[in-house]
């Protein structure tokens, strides 16, 4: 069992702030770390993995910093997000190469276990240039396991890999966390970070936006005021009808249609059919115009 | 840093980077060429016209552009896309890590560099001069290599650097002031072997010739070993 812990942990390049004063603690069990693309998720992962000096705070690994420190690699997996270069070798030579330089007493043993947990048995005789993604990304994290370490971090590891890889990836992912490890992986994908993490990180332009449940941060989310625009066969009489409700905190007529401030999303959902049926109005269309997950995640911040 | 920390598994990986790229058949031209030269112009001309390809292309030339492909082949494309954080997050010294690397990258220079010079200059007779310049090419390919691995730890252009040194300080402006030589890896090798043979010039006193050359061999790999300590990945941000 290990934990991760950064303290008001900062990282800027020449006046660009990646991170801004970060604390969290990373403990057993599977923790994802969600937040757009650029805000600063790779950054914490260099940090994490000790390819990154805080420029303010600290990265510990179990009390011990992990800053320059190659000994705390006996206890972390890192699955980076780079591609692996080593086209040259086979699945089999990297794994065992890894191995290797983790001097294990048994490094042929310790390769063969891993390359069957990854399911990657049969192509590991072939020239990593020849695999597919989800095969490279496999062999990737057959690698950063092969010396059964305790913490396992990985960048992005569902990018590129196809649906079923990526079933396959999750539960392999779920079940290393049951068995007590500290496995944090990135994404910028909320559905991602959901199935797979009950705990979740969410940082948003180098800052630490939320941190907790699963469910509690989805609900965070859903319950925000959502902005929707509407095309009816009459925007003015549905305009006068939404206001009535509850659920709708604002309407404003445009020239074409209707911009509404929704509260609660179930309700306003549940009733707006009824509504137009019940004044005789044909609804056109009805979009999110704010749906995107920045402006999710633009919400978490502010809030 | 001693020969002890010596990783095995990295060196190995080192080579195969070495053999399994393309870059691999244009060190193997190098000497191909050189030698394919000299046995062409000692078959066509009497005298001594062929040794001089030695003395003018093949030590000044060949020698460290096989060193800086070589040293460039070891390090540098890991450095470049990041993937050396594969080997780099293991419990292994890094000194380790570069001093490995640099062995592998002294090998090839020695094996593609320095011994196709001596066959070469066998070719052309007298064998004191040529064992005279196979010690200074081989002097000079030992510091060469620990000079380039050091600049491909830290510039994503170490090419480019390395060819600058050879060409421009090296080659150019070693020809026009000879107090260059003081300051020239290939001119400490000269020295070394002039100590073997007259035939060899004589540029500076030989006990710097031997300590500089060794001081830019300890410097250069423990500076890459340094890199490698503090190599960092940049996030997106």
């Amino acid at each position: 069992m290990s934990t991760l812990v950064l303290d008001s942990a900062s990282r800027w390049f020449g006046n660009v702030v990646a991170v801004n004063d970060v604390s969290l603690t990373i403990g057993p069990g599977v923790t994802g770390l969600l937040g757009p693309n650029g805000a600063g998720k790779t950054t914490l992962m260099a940090m994490m993995s000790g390819f990154l000096a805080p420029s303010a705070g600290h990265v510990t690994l179990d009390g011990q910093p992990v800053w320059r420190n190659t000994a705390t690699y006996r206890r972390i997996g890192l699955v980076p997000e780079r591609e692996l270069s080593f086209g040259y070798l086979t699945g089999r030579q990297f794994v065992r190469a890894n191995a290797d330089l983790h001097r294990l007493p048994d490094a042929a043993a310790a390769t063969e276990r891993i390359l069957e947990v990854v399911d990657m048995v049969e192509p590991a005789g072939r020239r990593l240039d020849t695999y597919s993604k989800g095969m490279r990304q496999r062999v990737k994290i057959a690698a950063a396991l092969v010396h059964d370490p305790a913490v396992l971090l990985l960048d992005e590891p569902f990018n590129g890999v196809d649906p079923r890889q990526r079933m396959h990836l999750m539960d392999l992912l779920r079940q290393l966390g049951d068995q007590g490890r500290t496995v944090l992986f990135s994404s910028h994908i909320l559905e991602e970070v959901e199935r797979l993490a009950r705990h979740i990180e969410v940082v948003v332009s180098g800052r630490h936006a939320a941190s907790g449940d699963f469910g509690a941060i989805r609900r965070l989310m859903t319950d925000r005021p959502v902005q929707y625009a509407i095309r009816s066969s009459d925007d003015r009489a549905l305009a006068a009808a939404l206001m009535a409700q509850e659920s709708v905190r604002a309407v404003s007529l445009r020239t074409d249609s209707l911009d509404v401030q929704v509260g609660d999303l179930g309700s306003f959902a549940a009733s707006l059919p009824g509504l137009a049926r019940q004044h005789d109005v044909t609804l056109f269309e009805l979009s999110p115009s704010d749906e995107s997950l920045e402006s999710v995640f633009a919400y978490l911040v502010a809030r | 840093m001693n020969a002890g920390m010596m990783n095995a598994t990295i060196a190995k990986l080192a080579l195969q980077a070495l053999l399994g790229r393309r870059r691999f058949y244009l060190l193997l031209a190098f000497p191909v060429l050189l030698i394919g030269l000299v046995v062409l112009i000692t078959a066509l001309t009497d005298g001594d016209a062929a040794y001089g390809v030695l003395p003018n292309l093949g030590f000044p030339l060949v020698l460290p552009l096989v060193a800086i492909l070589a040293a460039s082949s070891v390090l540098g494309p890991e450095v470049d896309d990041g993937s050396i954080v594969y080997l780099l997050s293991k419990p292994v010294n890094r000194y380790g890590v570069a001093i490995s690397k640099w062995v592998v990258a002294l090998a090839a220079t020695l094996v593609a560099g320095a011994l196709p010079i001596l066959v070469a200059a066998l070719i052309t007779g007298d064998s004191t001069r040529a064992v005279a310049l196979f010690v200074a090419a081989a002097v000079a390919g030992t510091a060469y290599s620990a000079l380039f691995l050091a600049i491909s730890a830290v510039t994503r252009h170490a090419v480019i650097a390395s060819l600058m040194f050879v060409l421009i300080w090296e080659g150019l402006l070693g020809n026009l002031f000879s107090g260059i030589a003081w300051l020239s890896i290939g001119q400490w090798g000269l020295r070394i072997g002039h100590a073997i043979s007259d035939e060899l010039p004589d540029p500076a006193s030989l006990p710097y010739a031997v300590v500089a050359s060794l001081v830019v061999t300890v410097v250069g790999v423990w500076f890459a070993g340094d890199r490698l300590r503090s190599f960092s990945l940049r996030g997106e941000a």
